[in-house]
């Protein structure tokens, strides 16, 4: 049923937080070679959608099939393994540990050697200079860049994003969604969360727009209005 | 000439301390388990050697090879069986289950080999000592127990820094849930971390039995000794271990020159007040203590 260049399938997907479900029945699917935004208001299940393709949350019901098997139960390390690299928000770099070091352990569960570190550091070459420095001295953007560089050094075929803008400055989000664009065009795939609509609905192919832990609008970026997903964000027109 | 003496053999002292601290430092480090049968474990080691150097008709360093790795695979499976599952269930649980494995192990050995008081055979090296100068004689065994302390702190400290083993530890001690993320697998990791914690305290149990005696109840006095060791150095650091170690060594003989009777008490007087003057520890960065805050105003 699944056509052959869906790379990511989710279907009916409820998860819960203890009592507190987060999402429900949610499906979408991410076709190879494709960029998906996932866009929708503060608490709206778009963090919770990611970390459950990570594995990093169990989902109670419903199915996550990535490449033609099912996923559903893998751990993240067996994820990681098949190409599924998450971007956490909040960068969640190891603060201890050097720049280089929080790359090399990116790699520890490599799907491929596609990203050696020199590589990365030719990708970025702001953190290039600072590959010796502890990672908790960085500033912000650099971080970003890291925790980009840590998820890439597990060699990704399906890259997960988790709000990489926030809290920088528009110039340095410029320069990571260049950054993005480099990859999509060595053939990538990304879903990313992303709270600027123009910059989601310019960087990205598909957009699925979550309300209130539900699927309010999965289009092709090409057939909707930025009204009509503004609409969908808020959850305007719904009886 | 006393005092001189009485540092350097308190600084040998201290070495043993730092021996059995340093497993105690790395499992509150990484797993943030405060192991209370860490003491037991290493009491548990000299009776294994006890075992093995009398079945063998051996001097019990010959039984090393044999005793250390099954202190490693002790120390697997607590990990796998017991303190990982406890470790599921808050911060509280851990204490808990490591209190009762104490008070388990202790009962035990009681049951099996009475509390007669024993010693390990050591061969020609437990007698032996030599003069540095007039009144300064250092024994083989208590400076072999020194080196051995600061070979293992160093062969720690290197697979820390420089295998991916280590780096993968590090993190997982920097952010467990963000280990997992990018792929550590946090079982097994903390398995071996475990194994390796268990056989440096089997370790330190046969130098403890070797210089002094034990008895089934041995481990709590050892586990306070090493619990002080690792708070005076600063949780997490190793070096700051030895040093912790040390520096009780140094106070409980120094103190016991003039009177014996306040040695252990001056010890204990020491970590009191290094707690209240620096509560991370003296080799404690400004920033893991920043981020201790952090966590736990978050």
């Amino acid at each position: 049923m699944s056509e052959p260049d869906v790379l990511l399938e989710i279907t009916d997907l409820d998860v819960f937080y203890g009592d507190f479900q987060a999402l429900f029945g949610v499906s979408m699917s991410v076709a190879r070679g494709c960029a998906t935004a996932l866009v929708g208001a503060n608490g709206a299940g778009k963090t919770t959608l990611l970390r459950t393709i990570a594995g990093a949350q169990a989902p109670s019901s419903g199915f996550v099939r990535y490449g033609g098997s099912d996923i559903t139960a893998a751990p993240p390390h067996r994820r990681i393994a098949r190409g599924i690299a998450l971007v956490p928000e909040g960068r969640k770099l190891f603060p201890s540990l050097t720049v280089e070091e929080n790359i090399q352990v990116g790699a520890a569960a490599a799907a491929s050697p596609q990203w050696p570190l020199q590589r990365i550091y030719d990708t970025f070459p702001m953190i290039a200079r600072r590959r010796r420095q502890r990672a908790s001295t960085l500033s912000g953007g650099e971080q970003q860049a890291v925790a980009i560089a840590r998820a890439l050094a597990a060699g990704p075929s399906l890259l997960l994003l988790d709000e990489i803008s926030l809290g920088l400055a528009p110039v340095v989000v410029e320069g990571l969604y260049e950054t993005l664009s480099g990859l999509r065009s060595a053939g990538a795939t990304l879903v990313l969360v992303e709270q600027d609509l123009r910059r989601a609905m310019d960087a990205c192919d598909n957009l699925v727009c979550l309300l209130e832990g539900r699927v309010a609008l999965a289009a092709a970026v090409a057939d909707v209005t930025r009204d009509q997903v503004v609409a969908a964000y808020f959850g305007e027109g719904r009886s | 000439m006393n005092w001189v003496n009485a540092v350097i053999q308190g600084m040998l002292l201290g070495g043993q301390y730092a021996l059995i601290a340093c497993g105690l430092s790395l499992t509150f480090g990484v797993m943030r388990i405060v192991n209370l049968a860490h003491g037991d474990l290493a009491v548990c080691g000299a009776y294994l050697g006890l075992v093995l150097s009398s079945a063998l008709g051996v001097p019990v360093w010959i039984t090393l090879p044999l005793l250390l790795p099954v202190a490693f695979a002790a120390g697997l499976a607590l990990q796998l069986l017991l303190f990982g599952r406890a470790l599921r269930h808050g911060v509280l649980a851990p204490v808990l289950v490591t209190f009762g494995l104490s008070v388990m192990i202790e009962n035990l050995l009681q049951v099996a080999a009475t509390s007669d008081p024993r010693g390990l055979p050591g061969g020609s090296l437990a007698l032996a000592s030599f003069h540095i100068t007039g009144g300064i004689t250092v024994s083989w065994l208590f400076l072999t127990a020194f080196l051995t302390a600061c070979a293992v702190l160093s062969g720690l400290q290197l697979l820390l820094s420089h295998t991916s083993w280590g780096r993968k530890v590090r993190a997982t001690a920097d952010d467990v849930d963000t280990a997992r993320l990018v792929g550590i697998r946090v079982r097994p990791l903390f398995a071996t971390v475990a194994g390796i914690a268990v056989a440096t305290a089997a370790l330190a149990g046969v130098f403890i039995g070797t210089i002094g005696t034990f008895d089934p109840l041995t481990g709590t006095d050892v586990l306070i000794f090493a619990f002080e060791a690792v708070v005076i150095g600063g949780i997490g650091s190793l070096w700051g271990t030895l040093v912790g170690g040390v520096a009780l060594g140094v106070t409980q003989v120094v103190v016991g020159e003039v009177n014996q009777a306040y040695a252990v008490l001056a010890v204990n007087l020491l970590f009191l007040a290094v707690l209240t003057v620096r509560p991370g520890g003296l080799f404690t960065s400004r920033q893991v203590l920043r981020e201790a805050a952090g966590q736990g105003a978050g």
